[in-house]
């Protein structure tokens, strides 16, 4: 029993690396840009989650308002700088992304300090499901599951069946050709990496009653969003969600196993699927 | 290998003159910092030798020169002094066997795979001595006394002193610097340029660019323990922080700043980020505001990848060819 416990942790934790990672690999896929600054988007959902459910008393209220917040500084940040970054070399997009990590991250510290602060879970999902006669499981990480399972099925619905899902393959498989055709690139790539900001200040909130936010949290996970992307394969939502599932359980069974090491095995995984496919184990889609 | 123009030639000996004479001054605060800048400089031109140079962009460098220093905590005994002639080849040595091995499994990647890859490797090493008790956890170990340089009895440096350490480190970076210098224009260096600049053609002239590649990396790695090493002497204890990918990302921003591809620009660099951050944390000046010096610095990464995507080596030199240009640094 205690290892199904484990189990459904690891599958919790897994979906919402997607989350981070699907948002990463589209920007990775159809805009050409590697984005570190990802994990502090997460660290701003977080935070701004702490902040709104503190002043509306409720994160039913802060979900949407901070889901909206993180959408403007998505839409801000590309059009101030990262659109000038795609004709560039990948380096420069590390050290300008790099920067911004340092910004906010000393932003969150003038603004809300260097202490760990707690969110409550919405009292509504604050009960857990008894197992055994010594066991139970929260429900609010039975949540946390349920809704990323459902933002991936949007997400690939949006992608394979809307129009705008058209473009944005269009646009990861041949950006010029789909100009030529009509589609705004540009504004395309505006809703993007919106969509990827605001996708991982979503898995920010939505972890924080769990996760609690602290101090350089972004920069934690930001690197196992990476490993995510690398054995997925840049581009692939599909591989997104197989390999962030597969890490999600490896991280999660590593700190009951082998706690010392526990910390390694992403790599470990990571190093092994390199040797096996160096492209990742999908192809973009 | 790009020879340095005249105005920057006459720029850079002056500086390596202010350099030899700094210690006479005698300040022990910016003789040490000094020293941890030329450190620096050594770690961004080994790092040049692969992104300015071999056009493989790295974000993991850092492993390198954390490992060393570890090799050399690991290895020294607690209380007394060991060799530096042992030591450093031994660290070095290690260091290079770590990028080999590291080497042969990221440089089946390219571009961004590249970049998260080695990432993701540094990462691993620093969970490897972060999480186990292999290099004392997170508080990592102390070195209780630094290495001696002597030839048979006879001391040659007390590196305990801090100009004789800095006269030691200054050597390193004018030996590192005409060492790669050597490696560039040898028919080594040249193939990697030409990967950079042409890696298929490289290959269809029936070149192994995979060796070449990987040469370039492990050279690279070893060089970057240099500079682990004498880090690890300098402050006296490792932790698993000279581990973390933040310093790479310093790293690769000082060479950048300074401007890659010419190995002089890697030291530019190196003087130039460490100057600007102690500038943005002088309390005398921003007062309060020195304290948010990750803020401005933030900014400054920014603006200069925005502004001065060439380094300030780029801009020297287009002052000396065409003075009437100068405010053209795009």
């Amino acid at each position: 029993m205690e290892f199904l416990i484990q189990i459904l942790n690891g599958i919790q934790y897994g979906l919402l690396l997607f989350l981070l990672a699907s948002g990463l690999t589209l920007i990775f896929g159809i805009m050409g840009v590697i984005n570190l600054a990802h994990g502090s988007f997460y660290m701003v959902g977080a935070y701004l989650a702490y902040w709104l459910a503190r002043e509306t008393g409720s994160l039913w209220l802060a979900l949407p308002i901070g889901v909206v917040i993180s959408i403007a500084i998505g839409v801000l940040l590309e059009s101030a700088l990262i659109r000038r970054l795609y004709q560039r070399d990948h380096l420069y997009q590390v050290l300008l992304t790099f920067g911004l990590i340092l910004i906010f991250e000393e932003l969150r510290s003038i603004l809300f300090g260097n202490d760990v602060h707690g969110v409550p879970i919405p009292p509504a999902l604050n009960f857990s499901i008894p197992l055994t006669e010594t066991l139970s499981y929260p429900v609010y990480r039975l949540f946390i599951s349920g809704v990323c399972l459902a933002l991936a099925a949007a997400l690939y619905f949006v992608i394979q069946k809307t129009r705008i899902g058209m473009m944005v393959r269009a646009g990861n498989s041949n950006r010029e050709m789909a100009q030529v055709l009509g589609v705004n690139i540009p504004l395309l790539y505006t809703l993007v990496f919106a969509f990827g900001v605001a996708l991982a200040a979503f898995a920010g909130m939505i972890a924080a009653p769990v996760s609690s936010v602290f101090p350089g949290m972004g920069n934690q996970i930001l690197i196992i969003c990476f490993v995510v992307v690398v054995i997925g394969g840049i581009g692939s939502i599909k591989g997104a969600m197989v390999a962030a599932l597969l890490i999600g359980i490896a991280d999660t069974l590593g700190k009951v196993l082998l706690p010392e090491y526990s910390g390694m095995a992403v790599y470990l995984l990571m190093a092994a699927v390199l040797i096996w496919r160096p492209q990742g184990l999908f192809q973009a889609t | 290998m790009r020879e340095p123009p005249n105005i920057t030639r006459v720029l850079l000996l002056l500086g390596l003159a202010s350099l030899a004479l700094f210690p006479l001054t005698g300040s022990t605060f910016y003789i040490q910092l000094l020293t941890k800048i030329m450190i620096m400089a050594i770690f961004a031109m080994s790092l040049d030798l692969i992104v300015g140079y071999t056009g493989l962009v790295s974000l993991g460098h850092s492993a390198f020169f954390g490992f060393a220093g570890y090799v050399l905590a690991l290895t020294a005994p607690r209380y007394e002094a060991v060799s530096l002639w042992l030591t450093l080849p031994v660290s070095m040595a290690a260091t290079g066997i770590l990028a080999l091995a590291i080497g042969v499994l990221v440089l089946r990647t390219a571009g961004i795979y590249f970049i998260m890859v080695t990432l993701a490797f540094a990462q691993m090493l620093y969970y490897l001595f972060h999480d186990t008790k292999l290099g004392g956890g997170s508080d990592g170990i102390y070195l209780h006394a630094r290495p001696s340089l002597a030839i048979g009895d006879i001391s040659l440096l007390n590196l305990a002193n801090h100009a004789h350490f800095y006269y030691l480190v200054l050597a390193f970076l004018l030996a590192v610097y005409f060492l790669l210098r050597q490696v560039l224009a040898s028919p080594f260096g040249r193939v990697l340029v030409g990967i950079k600049a042409n890696e298929a053609r490289v290959r269809a002239l029936g070149f192994q660019v995979f060796n070449y590649k990987l040469g370039a990396f492990v050279l690279a790695g070893a060089l970057a323990g240099l500079a682990g090493y004498l880090a690890a002497c300098q402050f006296g204890f490792v932790n698993p922080e000279i581990l973390s990918w933040h310093y790479s990302g310093v790293v690769l921003m000082m060479l950048i700043l300074g401007g890659m591809g010419r190995l002089y620009g890697a030291v530019i660099g190196a003087f130039a980020f460490v100057l600007v951050q102690e500038l943005f944390s002088y309390q005398d000046i921003f007062g309060e505001y020195a304290k948010r010096w990750q803020l401005a610095m933030g900014g400054f990464i920014v603006l200069v990848v925005l502004l001065l995507p060439r380094g300030l080596a780029d801009l020297m030199e287009r002052a000396g060819r065409r003075p009437e240009s100068e405010s053209a640094n795009g």
